[in-house]
């Protein structure tokens, strides 16, 4: 337990002491994961919209697609990402493998899924307030999406926090398409686990106080705006 | 669609009775889980009437109005609009405000845009109209709040001006002044007399016999999913011919099978 705190206090001191690596570290893994949350969103969030608000042939399943593959495993993306950027794979002429635009890739394919899932029922459940209406006026198809993920705007937030969450805290991918090399594709978790495992354990625990401390805040800020808008009534 | 129909200065001239209907019913039917809950019911509304549906609960007045506007379809019978079967057009010259006012989480403002952006208008005309909705709905002051914080009295009245600022040539109501204050009612009273003035032909269900008095030209009376009468307003009401009709004005509970339908 002694041994715990001490460590835990090197730990502080690392993140106090603005490390140069520490930072390396943290600004890699938010562009990667912002960026494949920000990709997601863009494609989840039509998606999600354009199923909880039409009906066609093969919706349920479509929807049930959805929904499975948001427990796609990292590892299984991490593969598939790998075949497809690796020399012989159909993207390996963009020499992309080892890239934190690979891990990109990998992060995206794992959280689409999330954000178009979990958009489509948060937009279904509006649609369901706002259908009979839309059709008196007459409103059309994109008119509708378009309102539709406006107005859902706020409880979408979270969505995309559910979407970020994963994709921060996730390793496997990441590590079998970014190969976890220093300075190039080393980010939070990767480096916990090889720190961990090296018995480095002030720089592996430091990560993991700044990766907490990531998830409370960007939690605790669309939490914070979500509530505002109910209070506003625009959620 | 007329245009902007609801801003027309002169009152419409009274419409003949017997004009050619703006939007007929023929043998209309609608089933669902098994029960039949329309009844081919035939109706006609005509240009710059005012047509008050009543009848008692589960009567399927609220039903019959979206089979009307074509918000659903008639599982037998159809809905024609200036003698033709209602399409998107037809559903377009229409507007609905419904019992309970659908509103976007948006400011009362924006509710107004949104509804005159998806017309296809230009943008000098959306903001004329949204102008004048603005004016009318006496809103002005509340245009940046919250469509959705706004008292239910006030909700309702954005929800007619909305419908009313797309320039309807019929307008449908569903109990629009059910929960409201008297003067709530009257405020949605006033809106629904200025728009009738202005040509639009009116269509409102109501349990409210002295609105139906003094909204209505014409009474559909339904009972069972049936019209069991139809009249003037102010025949049906003080000498309904009906036995359902007589029961629910008087209130009485009447469970007993449909009366041949009256006329």
């Amino acid at each position: 337990m002694e041994s715990f705190w001490r460590i835990l206090g090197e730990a502080v001191g690392l993140i106090l002491a603005w490390d140069s690596d520490l930072i390396e570290i943290v600004g890699l893994s938010l562009r990667v994961t912002l960026s494949a949350v920000a990709i997601s969103c863009v494609i989840g969030l039509p998606l999600g919209a354009a199923v909880g608000a039409f009906r066609f042939p093969g919706r349920m399943a479509v929807i049930v697609v959805l929904n499975s593959l948001m427990g796609l495993p990292p590892v299984v993306v991490g593969l598939i990402a790998y075949l497809m950027l690796s020399a012989a794979g159909p993207l390996g002429p963009l020499e992309l493998l080892y890239t934190p635009t690979a891990m990109i890739i990998a992060q995206t394919i794992l959280v689409t899924p999330i954000v178009a899932a979990l958009s489509r029922q948060v937009v279904e459940d509006c649609y369901r307030e706002y259908a009979e209406q839309f059709d008196s006026l007459g409103v059309g198809p994109f008119d509708r999406v378009a309102a539709l993920l406006w107005d859902a705007r706020y409880s979408l937030l979270t969505v995309a926090l559910a979407g970020f969450g994963r994709a921060v805290a996730e390793v496997g991918a990441v590590i079998i398409v970014g190969g976890n090399i220093n300075h190039v594709t080393r980010v939070m978790t990767t480096t916990i686990a090889l720190e961990t495992s090296k018995g480095n354990l002030e720089l592996a625990l430091a990560l993991g106080v700044v990766l907490l401390a990531i998830a409370v805040a960007v939690n605790g800020a669309v939490m914070t705006l979500r509530a505002s808008a109910v209070r506003m009534a625009y959620a | 669609m007329p245009e902007a129909a609801f801003h027309m200065a002169a009152p419409a001239p009274p419409m003949a009775a017997d004009a050619p209907a703006l939007l007929s019913a023929r043998g209309l039917c609608f089933d669902a889980g098994g029960k039949r809950l329309i009844d081919g019911v035939d109706i006609d509304i005509r240009p710059g009437r005012r047509t008050v549906v009543m009848g008692a609960n589960g009567a399927g007045k609220s039903l019959l109005l979206r089979l009307l506007h074509g918000l659903i379809r008639p599982t037998a019978g159809e809905v024609l609009w200036q003698g033709r079967p209602l399409d998107r057009e037809g559903r377009l010259a229409q507007a609905m405000v419904f019992q309970r006012p659908v509103l976007l989480r948006r400011s009362v403002r924006a509710n107004l845009r949104f509804a005159l952006s998806v017309r296809g208008l230009s943008g000098p005309q959306r903001a004329a109209r949204e102008a004048e909705a603005m004016e009318r709905s006496r809103l002005g002051d509340l245009a940046s709040r919250p469509a959705r914080v706004l008292s239910g009295g006030e909700q309702q009245r954005l929800a007619v001006v909305r419908a009313l600022a797309c320039a309807p040539g019929l307008l449908f109501l569903d109990e629009p002044t059910a929960s409201l204050d008297p003067g709530s009612t009257h405020a949605i009273e006033q809106l629904v007399l200025e728009a009738h003035g202005s040509g639009v032909a009116i269509v409102l269900v109501t349990h409210d016999t002295g609105q139906a008095r003094r909204l209505g030209d014409d009474l559909v009376f339904l009972h069972g999913g049936r019209v069991v009468e139809t009249g003037r307003a102010p025949e049906v009401l003080d000498a309904p011919r009906s036995e359902a009709a007589r029961a629910w004005l008087e209130g009485r509970l009447y469970l007993d099978a449909p009366s041949a339908p009256g006329t």
